[in-house]
């Protein structure tokens, strides 16, 4: 299980990420959206993807009973292609429910001091 | 669009999963577990089949608020992943997106959506906030 200790951790990205257009209308296309200069909404998952699972390396996860509970996305602003965003990830929480493990990963990305972008990505340990 | 009303229904869209989907959404997502490609594996892991990335159920769902708004107005979505979308080889699967609107206030309206996949509720409590 995950060690309570590292609840309130943080990882935070050392390089920053260049939106392109090309990766905005890859995964849009894939969704069947035709608008190509705004992300999709749940288009900041492909960039904090990596970021949220290098946090809970390590963390005493058992990785192969972890399933994708729950997902919420806040928005400040559309990320458009040329965006540079720097992203950083939290464990906020970790709990126990009926035997499973149950752990709340937030992730923001940043365009300089400004949020763009606030994710809380659920992960649930099956028993 | 034209106005929006608290209770009114939104029209259902239909979108079509395959596994040549989920290979494509893997490469744009970077989300390349083996679940969402590999039959055999999927199974070894006690799936019934390969399954649909949630995160590709909720672009879906995504992308109909997106017709709603526009993508730059939606502000918060959410949704549980309650069943998987299991798409067997050589299959069309078909996900079903309706919408209620929900409160409206301050210029934001709530969209609270129904994914539905062969007749099962496959995202639980989706809801959106998008931009008047």
């Amino acid at each position: 299980m995950l060690n309570p200790d590292l609840v309130g951790r943080t990882f935070t990205s050392a390089d920053s990420v260049t939106v392109t257009k090309e990766a905005i209308q890859k995964f849009a296309q894939v969704l069947g959206e035709s608008n190509f200069d705004i992300a999709p909404p749940t288009f900041s998952i492909s960039i904090t993807l990596d970021q949220s699972q290098s946090l809970l390396q390590g963390s005493g996860l058992d990785w192969t009973r972890v399933v994708h509970g729950e997902q919420r996305f806040e928005t400040k602003r559309p990320i458009i292609a040329g965006d540079v965003l720097v992203g950083s990830s939290t464990i906020e929480s970790a709990r126990n429910v009926a035997g499973n493990e149950i752990v709340t990963v937030r992730s923001d990305l940043h365009d300089g001091l400004n949020l763009v972008v606030s994710t809380w990505s659920t992960l649930v340990v099956r028993a | 669009m034209s106005q929006l009303v608290t209770g009114q229904e939104l029209p259902a869209k239909t979108f079509t999963i395959n596994r040549a989907l989920l290979i494509k959404y893997a490469d744009a997502s970077g989300d390349q577990n083996p679940i969402h490609q590999d039959e055999a594996f999927a199974k070894s892991v006690g799936l019934p089949d390969v399954i649909a990335h949630g995160m590709l159920t909720m672009g879906l769902a995504g992308k109909y608020l997106s017709d709603i708004s526009g993508a730059e107005k939606v502000i918060e979505f959410s949704a549980k992943f309650i069943k998987p979308v299991v798409v067997p080889a050589n299959t069309e699967v078909t996900l079903i997106v309706s919408g209620k609107v929900g409160e409206i206030a301050d210029g934001l309206a709530k969209i609270e959506l129904l994914a539905m996949c062969n007749e099962i509720k496959v995202l639980g409590v989706a809801k959106g906030v998008i931009k008047l």
